[in-house]
């Protein structure tokens, strides 16, 4: 790593780089975790990503985290402080830490970031995220299959485009397979917070789902679940597999390892450029956990069909004739939707119930 | 046999003694949980309390954070020792800077993209207006029906957040946001950006205002009538009734300055550090500030001393976190210690120990 001085532009302060003596030749990678990495979701897989890292190039990187850090004016001074501790390359993994990454970007031209699931791009900020509605159609085709109640309940965090996508794909995915099935979501407005996600599996339960899917990363639903007994879950973000065969019978699981190989490389061999990624399963971004044997054979092979399609592009996951929510038409026969659309999705599709709370 | 025997007068070298013994016991059980998972427990201490103010490497970008960091907590908890004081537990002060926050922004964003040096006032005025009347309530709920207000208080937290995320997804959401929650950046809109005063100070317009808090509250708790009629209604509730106190209006008081400052406090947060409305905009100062205001024995200069303590621990645990690994589990568990330490040796105050050999009856 080469010794630099850094220059602070807003604070006018020059900082002659002492510590970057110690750490000679390394190149150092830091991460900035929204929860703490043993929730066993989000920020689980982040953090086997960063340990994926550090166990593919060994001595030659440094890698450091902070964990559970407030998004705002908190995870600027995280960020500020880990350029400061002399880190070439810094990923910040929640949507919350986008204007705080492009600030400290600002400060820290020779410092690279990347931002996990935001839309800002600078010279020195690439932004990355994964097209988990593709795991979300494969979820939703099990879930109306194995809906006895016809009812799926689905713990939401925040009314985003990205769990609003995840929404209408298994809703969609759900209804093509099950014309009955009922949809009914819960904004929790958490990220990871196990008693609110209990509390919400709990009530979706006794208003008769007999599904329930989760955009939160605790394990707190797959524990109520199991507790009912006749609940079937899927696990998110992480495989979740210690719940697996039933209530767990498949999962989403978020795979940064390779993305997060590759950056490093680029940033070690000076070819690193300012990207927008967004990769799913083809890609290996986002991986379906082992459909268990809970599944019926029949149900499991379609699904399987399903992802292999969605890996080699036959599929598209947003696949018309699909509606908006008031009858409007979003997509003719045949056509898919455009990224744009998807990046910035903020409707539901036609029949679902209830309205996206603003 | 240990025993516990009440003084007669609380003890005035304990009341000033105990702060500074709870930080060093924290350092001493903190440091041995350290060692505990693998960190130097010397190096861990020293990151915590030293680093922030005097390294090399971070102290030029972390002193000015102190006051960031303290600013909000040293405001907020000014407002509800005067409470505290009087016997009025207001223990929701994160509900009220939330509110200011969103009125603060909510003022500014209305204006978008005027420029006016009017604007900022208005903002911090909004801000301040918000809180207050999110205290009115648990303090008109007391007044007129008897409730508690520790219990409306901290209800109202709730309900806040829940507008808060109405608003960022909603109301205040910024156009150009690409249909994602959260308000416009207002530190991109200069006229009503709380901006530092001194470059590179980390002392903006909230820093000031908090000082100036401590100032007044000291003025008025020591020099004025109504700080005597306040300490008085917590002291002797009775004897402030005969001695001519409407203790309706010291309610209203109490609750209304800590909501003001509480709003304050949020307004220049969001427009300042924080720089938008989202939905999980607060992080919690209006519950710190709480520790604070006890940490700081309800004096304001103990709340600025013990505001500025807090905000060193955050810092520097950030530090020991980033450069020791330690994970933020242990360093919230550090902080937590401080307040039982603290907790703990206040009994020192109205009691001392006894050594006797008999067993007490």
């Amino acid at each position: 790593m080469k010794r630099r001085t850094l220059l602070a532009s807003a604070a006018a302060l020059t900082l002659a780089f002492g510590g970057a003596a110690f750490a000679e030749d390394k190149t150092k990678v830091g991460f900035v975790f929204v929860g703490p990495v043993g929730d066993g979701g989000w920020t689980y897989e982040h953090n086997k990503g960063r340990l994926a890292v550090e166990a593919h190039f060994g001595d030659k990187v440094e890698t450091v985290f902070q964990e559970s850090v407030p998004e705002g004016a908190d995870s600027e001074r995280v960020m500020t402080q880990m350029a400061l501790s002399g880190a070439d390359l810094i990923f910040t993994t929640s949507f919350g830490y986008m204007d705080p990454t492009i600030n400290v970007a600002a400060k820290f031209p020779d410092v690279k970031f990347e931002h996990a699931t935001g839309y800002k791009q600078a010279d020195n900020v690439s932004v990355y995220s994964a097209r988990f509605y593709e795991g979300r159609a494969i979820q939703g085709h099990i879930a109306g299959k194995m809906t006895k109640t016809n009812k799926i309940g689905y713990i939401a965090s925040f009314p985003i485009p990205e769990v609003i996508r995840g929404i209408n794909s298994a809703y969609i995915h759900a209804k093509k397979v099950n014309p009955d099935v009922e949809f009914s979501i819960i904004w929790a407005y958490t990220w990871f917070d196990p008693a609110k996600e209990a509390d919400a599996a709990q009530a979706l339960i006794e208003q008769g789902a007999d599904v329930i899917l989760q955009h939160t990363d605790s394990t707190a639903p797959q524990a109520a679940a199991e507790a009912a007994g006749n609940v079937v879950t899927f696990g998110q973000a992480s495989d979740m597999a210690e719940f697996g065969p039933f209530p767990r019978v498949s999962s989403i699981i978020d795979d940064w390892a390779p993305y997060y190989i590759d950056r490093v490389q680029a940033v070690m061999d000076g070819t690193w450029t300012s990207t927008s990624t967004w990769d799913g399963i083809g890609a290996g971004m986002v991986a379906i956990g082992e459909i268990s044997d809970a599944v019926p054979a029949d149900v499991k092979a379609e699904a399987l069909a399903m992802q292999d399609a969605l890996a080699d592009g036959s599929y598209h996951a947003f696949t018309g004739p699909i509606n908006k929510q008031d009858g409007t038409v979003w997509l003719a026969e045949g056509e898919t939707a455009d990224d744009g659309t998807l990046a910035g999705m903020s409707f539901y599709v036609e029949g679902l119930t209830g309205e996206i709370p603003n | 046999m240990i025993r516990l025997e009440k003084r007669a007068q609380p003890s005035k070298l304990w009341t000033l003694a105990t702060p500074f013994v709870a930080v060093v016991l924290t350092m001493i059980v903190g440091g041995i949980m350290f060692a505990m998972l693998g960190s130097d427990p010397f190096e861990a201490i020293r990151i915590i309390f030293w680093d922030p103010l005097f390294s090399e490497q971070f102290a030029a970008y972390s002193r000015p954070q102190l006051l960031v960091k303290a600013g909000p907590l040293i405001l907020i908890a000014i407002g509800i020792s005067m409470g505290f004081k009087a016997g009025i537990w207001n223990i929701g002060a994160e509900g009220q800077y939330i509110i200011g926050a969103i009125c603060g922004a909510g003022m500014g964003l209305a204006f978008y993209p005027a420029e006016s040096f009017i604007i900022f006032p208005l903002m911090i005025l909004a801000g301040a207006l918000g809180g207050w009347a999110w205290a009115m309530i648990p303090a008109v709920l007391k007044v007129r029906f008897g409730t508690n207000e520790i219990l409306v208080s901290l209800m109202l937290v709730y309900v806040a957040e829940a507008f808060l995320a109405s608003v960022s997804s909603g109301l205040l959401k910024n156009p150009d946001g690409m249909g994602f929650p959260g308000s416009r950046n207002l530190q991109q809109y200069p006229a009503a950006a709380n901006l530092e005063i001194f470059q590179g100070s980390g002392m903006h317009w909230g820093v000031l205002t908090a000082f100036l808090a401590v100032i007044f509250a000291y003025v008025l708790l020591s020099r004025h009538m109504l700080g005597f009629q306040i300490r008085l209604t917590g002291e002797a509730p009775r004897a402030a009734k005969f001695a001519g106190v409407n203790p309706a209006r010291i309610v209203f008081l109490c609750l209304g300055m800590a909501g003001a400052l509480a709003g304050m406090a949020g307004m220049f947060e969001v427009a300042g550090p924080a720089g938008q409305i989202t939905i999980d905009f607060n992080s919690g100062y209006g519950f710190t500030a709480i520790i604070v205001a006890f940490l700081g024995r309800l004096h304001p200069v103990g709340i600025l001393l013990a505001g500025l303590l807090m905000a060193l621990t955050y810092i520097g645990g950030e530090l020991a976190s980033l450069m020791l690994g330690i994970p933020g589990a242990a360093i919230q568990l550090f902080q937590g210690m401080l307040l039982f330490f603290l907790l703990a040796t206040d009994v020192f105050i109205n009691f001392r120990i006894r050594l006797s050999k008999t067993e007490a009856v």
